[in-house]
């Protein structure tokens, strides 16, 4: 187990470094400076602004003095943002949005599980195809549509919950179920097929066959060996997460990383678009890690210790 | 008070498929006493299989149906109960132990636990006391370390010793009935012979009557007190392991058993078939199923099913050939030929 996870830490990094390396060249490529109206200027104040963030370097300079900076863990100053660090903008920022994409986990993780759960019982009823419908709605509809139909009718018409900004709890919940619209979807298709493929296993017969009530083999036998699965939908549920999070807060004015990281794309704030990409990719990185973790604790046959049972 | 205990009655069971019903079990008739082994031989999709299932009504409910006959466990017919009633004598007086060790199991769960689900369904116990009685089997099935192995989940081991679990588990409550589907053919021939003295073993310990279902001669030989022939859902023929084995009045058990090759025969010899394939079941009317490859057909055999004679030892056939009417025509025939 050991040696599993220090090979699996090692292969992480080496994913991250990658990462950096290609969004660090990628963004190069972008038209434009960082600095507004930088015809505005006069030579003279566009090399001091250069010199200052080390831009007048080559760019292979530049990514060996950021890799340097970064093993230190310093993800450097902001460009838009007078004498802020990166650091600073990613944990002012993470709050609401981990509080938003949280929120949206569950939502979407017990409504899909319920709505799954019901449509593999009642397999081919009417309860079954009215939830598939939904499920296919909800994976193929993007998530800021929802968001705009939330706002006008839960947020405009009903007046029940604000239409935008953050503004207490309240403000939390309609960005939290615009983007929980594709976990429910997902998670209630990938359980409902899971949960149709333990019915029809033959140990499910022989718990039948043991006289367990009908409730016990769907609770200990069906669920249980269906929900396992599951868990490895964690990695790209997150990451739709995350990528939903960058629309979503701009649309309902939510001060997160993710509005935040649309506007530093729009400024070219370099430091700050490498800093959040990297913050997301080792979230990523490190939920697709923790979920094969958790895994392994759940599912008896999987051993990591790579000896044979 | 008669010692029959499980009485299987002109039962019908058929599918529910697209295309309408199709009858995969038409009419099987037998009588299972306790203590007994009942080997129910045919081949792949003669109906055993869906007989056995259908006494313990295991069969999904959307897909299939009793159309007809009834079951009768100790006097209660089984398919007038209610599901709770029918849950309650699963397992504890009827169990059943399936082809595949390999996938009958519960992957995430604990062999111990699996045993202990059971017997804590069926009686009053505490987890210790039902834990000790998982233990139990596990000694009684021949597993070695059973305490430890309590704890080990399915994949931990091999195909064999799976299956002694899948028996341990069957046999916990103590079942007067141990329904066995092909519970040896997804072993080697070496397991499957300590399983099969395994089986017998128990049965002398447990006096629990034994329903085998296999396609393996050999199996029976060594298994059964008496045996059921099955063809096209139908018990062809029935009695006991002597007098199928040593006078085989059905031309398709006669079939079968010459088809089986045989030590002491000249090796250069071809085996003998049976000519033609099994009937579609969808398209199996009147008549007998097995006309169509019997080598003794005559032409009452296509229109007219045939009904079971029964001789006085309780061997009974289903076949035109042993039907007093006909041999009764027949006579008549010849006489009427030789008086012209």
């Amino acid at each position: 187990m050991k040696r599993y996870l220090l090979q699996r830490i090692g292969f992480m990094l080496i994913t991250l470094f990658i990462i950096v390396t290609a969004t660090f060249f990628l963004m190069q490529l972008l038209p434009g400076t960082p600095f507004t109206n930088p015809e505005k200027l006069t030579d003279s104040q566009l090399a001091i602004l250069n010199a200052k963030y080390g831009l007048d370097q080559p760019v292979a300079i530049q990514y060996i003095q950021y890799i340097g900076n970064l093993v230190q863990g310093d993800l450097g100053y902001s460009f838009q943002h007078e004498g802020r660090t990166v650091t600073s903008m990613i944990s002012d920022r993470i709050g609401p949005s981990a509080f938003i994409g949280l929120q949206a986990l569950v939502i979407g993780a017990i409504i899909g599980l319920v709505l799954g759960i019901v449509s593999a019982l009642k397999h081919n009823s009417v309860l079954d195809y009215g939830s598939v419908t939904l499920a296919v709605l909800g994976m193929s509809i993007p998530s800021f549509v929802f968001a705009a139909l939330l706002q006008y009718y839960v947020g405009v018409k009903l007046e029940w919950l604000p239409v935008a900004l953050w503004e207490g709890y309240s403000s939390t919940l309609l960005p939290s179920i615009a983007l929980s619209v594709t976990v429910t979807a997902t998670v209630a298709r990938f359980i409902r097929s899971e949960m149709l493929e333990v019915i029809g296993q033959d140990y499910i017969i022989t718990a039948r066959a043991k006289g367990l009530k009908e409730n016990q083999v769907i609770v200990k036998h069906v669920i249980r060996n269906a929900l396992i699965p599951v868990v490895t939908m964690l990695g790209p549920l997150a990451v739709s997460i995350m990528t939903g999070t960058l629309v979503i807060e701009k649309i309902f004015a939510v001060p997160g990383l993710g509005e935040q990281f649309t506007l530093s794309i729009l400024v070219l704030d370099y430091s700050v678009i490498m800093g959040i990409t990297i913050f997301y990719s080792a979230l990523f990185i490190f939920v697709v890690f923790v979920v094969d973790i958790i895994y392994s604790f759940l599912d008896p046959r999987i051993n990591y210790k790579g000896e044979s049972a | 008070m008669s010692n029959t205990i499980l009485t299987v009655d002109n039962l019908h069971v058929a599918f529910k498929t697209q295309t309408g019903k199709l009858t995969a079990v038409r009419g099987v008739n037998f009588e299972l006493k306790k203590g007994e082994t009942l080997a129910i031989v045919g081949e792949s999709g003669s109906g055993k299989s869906v007989t056995a299932k259908s006494i313990m009504q295991l069969l999904p409910a959307a897909t299939t149906e009793v159309t007809k006959g009834d079951i009768v466990y100790n006097g209660n017919s089984l398919l007038k109960m209610s599901k709770r009633q029918i849950t309650d004598l699963r397992g504890s007086e009827i169990s059943m132990v399936f082809q595949d060790p390999m996938t009958s199991l519960n992957p995430t769960m604990k062999v111990g636990k699996q045993i202990m689900e059971g017997v804590q369904r069926h009686e009053q116990l505490t987890k210790a006391q039902a834990r000790e009685r998982a233990l139990e089997m596990l000694k009684l099935v021949g597993i070695p370390q059973a305490e430890s192995r309590l704890d080990n989940y399915p994949h931990q081991f091999s195909g064999g010793m799976r299956q002694r679990v899948v028996i341990a588990l069957a046999l916990a409550c103590n079942p007067k009935v141990l329904i066995a589907d092909e519970p040896t053919t997804a072993l080697d021939v070496t397991i499957q012979a300590q399983i099969l003295d395994l089986m017998k073993d128990l049965q002398k310990k447990t006096e629990t009557a034994i329903i085998l279902i296999t396609h393996d001669l050999g199996v029976v030989a060594n298994m059964a007190d008496r045996v059921a022939v099955m063809y096209g859902g139908k018990i062809v023929e029935q009695g006991t392991l002597d007098e199928i084995f040593y006078n085989p009045q059905h031309p398709y058990t006669l079939g079968l058993l010459q088809s089986m090759p045989k030590l002491n025969e000249d090796r250069s010899q071809p085996l003998m078939p049976i000519a033609g394939s099994p009937p579609n079941l969808a398209t199996l009317g009147e008549g007998c199923a097995f006309a169509a490859r019997c080598p003794h057909t005559m032409s009452v055999c296509h229109t007219y099913t045939p009904r079971d004679t029964v001789t006085e030892t309780g061997h009974s056939v289903a076949c035109w050939l042993q039907d007093d009417r006909v041999s009764a025509s027949r006579d008549l025939v010849e006489t009427g030929s030789s008086s012209s």
